[in-house]
């Protein structure tokens, strides 16, 4: 699904004297199918944008464009319950939704809310806990005896069991260890891949971004302050640092190493394999040199 | 005999009785004075510890010292006036309308005469650098300042032990390195323990000791340093290394000779530079 901004404002409280405008003509495309991360420090706009993809906010100012739907500034929208069964978000801790007393119900809330019937239903159930490898023994488990990392998976569960075509997710892996982290994260990509979604990420982690968006939107005081593919992004550390964030770890190191060691080693998306025998090939040849 | 420290003994704990032991036989010290991280997966018992540590929960076998006194439902306060506890969630622990007031509340449960009070809301919160926001509310600070007021509440009690229970985990990466400077900056000016259970691992590799939860049972308990020396294990139990540990294991797997394991970017640029200089 196409996703356009055009010229979105959103203010909170307008007219009051707690008014605060969270998005100032924001305008951007996101072409159906890719993966985009959303990255900017707290308070940048980006829960405020988020909200605008399955209609939670209405713009107060401009248009929402997804696939065929228009959100619109004192717009009546008839078709919201639409928009919302094909966007699917993953709030920030999503575990703290859940309220079923099995795993089944819950993960089958949304569907059946939507009216679809108990056959398909089933069938989604089962096809999304295979996507998020949780253990069929689990369904009739009460969703609260689970381990955190098994919660979040239910919730998940939940979200994808509405067959979205687009994943909108809130630093999904926040308080995970650092294999579930990386676990999710790669379900996330492998789902994007084979169902072709159109995948927006808000993350604080460059390293995710770098490893699996191919845009990246930066946002700043609820403005685009940059907006490319991370490889290009990511290598303008000063205009990074002025919105207070840092590049990834990897090409901070790389620009420190090339400085202190005069090198010229640049970052190309290689392995840390690759770069560890770039760097390790440099450091023997000056000494050949000499 | 100096007994100014927190001590596991044997200590094992269920949350009910037909549940799974959490914690299996668990042992370990925390001195005076100390940095020590816990990590673990998630589901290792990391967490019960902490809650353990100052009489959230009781263990079923095995006793909890604190400063040679066993945690139990009678020594409760004290030790809680001696243990402070900063959680994972900054919107959670707030009370009070105002920085000020908040700060305030943990003595006034403890019952600090006025002036006491007084002083000590302005120690704590110079301590963590949020004297200017002694009259803002609480709600509208950025999650970096409410976890600062935070610490600066519990310092207020004057704690000997000090344990951040994944305090960082919810704060973007600025926030969480106001918070680790705050940590580094309280521990080295205050006679204090530390205690952080942790994910982040730049968190722990400023720690002075690891304790590697694994299943309910301590699996390792050593310097940052020797631990992320143990890449292969460590990921085995669900855990990872830093970003320069990593790169340092293909150095080496590359056939450069590293003199130890470096446990940042500077360690690891002057092992590259000296070993760039050698002829």
């Amino acid at each position: 699904m196409d996703i356009t901004f055009d010229q979105v404002s959103y203010i909170y409280q307008p007219n009051s004297p707690f008014e605060y405008r969270a998005l100032k003509d924001l305008s951007f495309s996101i072409p159906s199918g890719s993966f985009v991360a959303v990255i900017g420090h707290t308070g940048s706009g980006k829960s405020t944008l988020i909200q605008h993809l399955n209609g939670l906010l209405k713009p107060t100012k401009g248009t929402v464009t997804l696939g065929e739907y228009q959100l619109k500034a004192k717009e009546k929208n008839k078709e919201l319950r639409e928009l919302r069964e094909k966007v699917g978000v993953v709030f920030q801790y999503p575990e703290h939704q859940l309220f079923e007393e099995t795993v089944a119900k819950d993960i089958a809330f949304g569907p059946r809310n939507f009216g679809v019937n108990e056959g398909e239903i089933d069938r989604r159930v089962n096809e999304a806990i295979q996507a998020t490898h949780l253990d069929e023994e689990l369904l009739e488990r009460s969703p609260f005896d689970l381990s955190g990392g098994q919660m979040r998976r239910v919730a998940i569960s939940g979200v994808l069991a509405m067959n979205p075509e687009v994943l909108v997710l809130d630093e999904p892996t926040a308080g995970l260890d650092p294999h579930g982290q990386k676990e999710i994260m790669e379900m996330f990509y492998d789902l994007h891949q084979k169902k072709k979604l159109t995948t927006v990420l808000v993350t604080h982690s460059m390293e995710d971004a770098l490893a699996y968006a191919d845009q990246v939107i930066i946002l700043n005081k609820g403005e685009v302050y940059m907006q490319g593919s991370p490889l290009e992004l990511f290598k303008k550390q000063k205009a990074l640092e002025e919105v207070q964030l840092d590049v990834p770890e990897v090409i901070e190191f790389i620009t420190k190493a090339n400085e202190k060691l005069g090198a010229d080693i640049e970052y190309t998306g290689q392995s840390i394999a690759d770069l560890a025998k770039e760097m390790a090939d440099f450091v023997r040849g000056g000494r050949d040199h000499e | 005999m100096d007994q100014s420290q927190i001590e596991f003994r044997n200590v094992s704990f269920r949350y009910q009785e037909d549940m799974p032991w959490v914690l299996r036989n668990v042992s370990f010290t925390i001195g005076a004075d100390e940095w020590v991280a816990i990590i673990g997966h998630n589901g290792s018992g990391k967490s019960t510890i902490a809650k353990l540590m100052n009489g959230l929960l009781f263990p079923q076998e095995g006793k909890i010292l604190v400063d040679g006194e066993e945690v139990t439902q009678d020594t409760l306060w004290e030790i809680r006036k001696r243990v402070g506890m900063v959680f994972q969630n900054p919107d959670n622990q707030f009370v009070g309308t105002t920085v000020r007031d908040d700060v305030a509340f943990g003595m006034e449960n403890h019952g600090m005469p006025r002036e006491v009070m007084i002083k000590r809301i302005k120690e704590s919160l110079n301590a963590v650098g949020m004297t200017e926001f002694e009259r803002h509310e609480p709600h509208r600070l950025s999650g970096g300042q409410k976890q600062r007021v935070a610490i600066a509440s519990v310092l207020a009690v004057s704690p000997r032990y000090i344990i951040l229970d994944e305090a960082t985990a919810m704060l973007d990466p600025k926030g969480r390195k106001e918070i680790l400077k705050t940590i580094r900056t309280v521990q080295e000016e205050r006679e204090l323990s530390l205690i952080t259970i942790t994910h982040d691992l730049q968190e722990v590799t400023q720690a002075e000791r690891v304790i590697v939860m694994n299943g309910g049972e301590v699996w390792m308990e050593s310097t940052p340093r020797d631990i992320f020396s143990k890449k292969d294990s460590l990921i085995e139990i669900g855990l990872d290394t830093p970003f320069v540990s990593k790169l340092a294991d293909h150095m080496k797997d590359a056939g450069l000779e590293l003199s130890r394991e470096p446990l940042n970017h500077q360690e690891l640029l002057e092992e590259l530079w000296t070993s760039r200089s050698i002829k």
